[in-house]
């Protein structure tokens, strides 16, 4: 077939998916509103499941509309791109993998196309074939759009994660007058050891804190960048008159800082908080007494 | 003498949770092989520090994980590859506090010191190879051979 009759041919089909899907937009909404995407995603009404439908037919006229079938840039998806982000971005949240949103985006296709057949039973079957081709075509440009949208929703989501956990696990606890203590859980990458230091010597000043304690129990590896950013956290409290603790060095991290030939030998290290705790009050002149049942004090 | 029981993953290293993932991925592994918590931690230090020479000082990389036995043990073998500047002086980048970045220095040869078999491969110009291999239930290198 030359090829100006191909284009021509693509061209009549587009235009009249445009007017089936103008035409069908309710059925074709009420029926997706029974697919499992849209029905889990709008839970509360039926009715607001159908809008969303109806949007998204009328996205996918104006794309026909415009002859841009193949294009997932075309304009006409861009009044519904939020709204699919939306959708996707709940599906993830339920724990759909891309895969299973793939499929249940391929789910609403069988409802269109039997719409088409009932539409089109008049009409030669050689058009009812180019039809189905191009608004095949259409329902597979509408999955990568969607799945694209979800992608990048799910890639924001991540970085404002980081973001959270940058905040969030970095807390500076006062144990006793003049005593603070962070305790230091995950990865200790660059950033977050910044944030540590931030917090721990302003906390250090607003405690007026003489001791601080850096708990590294819940580090699962203490390498030489882990160390020297403890140490530098080390050198900056000792600049502010604090004396830094490390506390929390398991049995196997010891071994392999050793191995490793780290010389923590300027950092004063205890194996669990409570001890370090113990060394600090004692430092401070603070006496632990064991209260006997009847509340007199005893050594 | 040992035979590779063939790659067992290929982790990318591009970016700092690359690394995250590096680390997790080598402690499950020697989890997995029977490694005592101590090995396991040596292990899993020695690949952090290699992995971050490979994403620093090679401009990313990646890591192949590779089971190995040898007379009936068992063993893990990492192998970091980049294609990066490679390193000039391998006596001097092997040898305690020497940088030639801001850190510490010990980054190379404290690994070598955690694991059992150490080898570097450098070409100037096209890239650094470094495989180590540690074997299950074997205690560490005396220090002397070091």
């Amino acid at each position: 077939m030359p090829e100006h009759e191909a284009g021509g041919t693509l061209g009549t089909s587009t235009l009249e998916v445009r007017d089936f899907l103008r035409r069908r937009r309710e059925q074709i909404a009420q029926r997706w509103a029974d697919e499992p995407l849209f029905r889990t995603v709008f839970t509360v009404s039926r009715d607001e499941a159908v809008e969303a439908g109806k949007a998204v037919v009328d996205a996918l006229a104006q794309v026909a509309d415009s002859q841009r079938v193949e294009d997932p840039d075309a304009a006409g998806f861009t009044g519904v791109r939020e709204q699919l982000a939306r959708m996707g971005a709940a599906r993830s949240r339920a724990g759909l993998s891309a895969t299973q949103m793939s499929s249940e985006l391929a789910a609403l296709w069988p409802p269109v196309e039997n719409l088409l057949v009932a539409d089109l039973d008049q009409a030669p079957p050689e058009e009812l074939r180019e039809c189905s081709t191009t608004l095949s075509v259409l329902m597979g440009t509408l999955r990568l759009v969607a799945m694209q949208t979800a992608l990048s929703e799910g890639q924001a989501l991540i970085d404002r994660q980081r973001l959270q956990l940058l905040e969030v696990a970095t807390p500076v606890i006062k144990l006793w007058d003049g005593i603070v203590a962070v305790p230091l859980i995950g990865t200790l990458d660059s950033a977050r050891s910044q944030v540590v230091m931030e917090t721990l010597l302003n906390a250090v000043v607003d405690q007026h804190a003489r001791f601080a304690i850096l708990d590294i129990t819940g580090v699962p590896t203490v390498d030489s960048l882990v160390a020297q950013h403890l140490m530098k956290t080390v050198a900056a409290a000792r600049l502010m008159g604090a004396e830094c603790v490390v506390s929390g060095i398991r049995p196997a991290i010891a071994q392999t800082i050793v191995h490793l030939g780290l010389d923590l030998g300027t950092v004063k290290t205890r194996a669990s908080l409570a001890d370090a705790l113990g060394y600090c009050l004692h430092e401070l002149g603070a006496n632990i007494v064991n209260a006997t049942p009847d509340g007199a004090g005893r050594r | 003498m040992h035979t590779a029981a063939g790659v067992e993953a290929c982790l990318p290293i591009r970016s700092d949770m690359d690394l995250v993932w590096v680390r997790q991925h080598v402690r499950q592994a020697a989890a997995r092989l029977g490694f005592g918590l101590v090995d396991q931690t040596k292990l899993v230090t020695a690949a952090s520090e290699l992995a971050r020479n490979t994403l620093v000082h090679g401009g990313g990389g990646q890591l192949e994980v590779s089971l190995v036995t040898a007379d009936g043990v068992s063993g893990l073998r990492l192998a970091f590859s980049d294609s990066g500047p490679g390193i000039p002086d391998l006596e001097r980048a092997l040898s305690d506090g020497y940088t030639s970045g801001d850190g510490l220095g010990m980054g190379l040869g404290g690994a070598r010191r955690l694991v059992h078999d150490f080898e570097v491969e450098s070409v100037p110009g096209s890239g650094t190879t470094v495989r180590v291999t540690s074997w299950v239930g074997r205690p560490p290198r005396p220090r002397e051979e070091v």
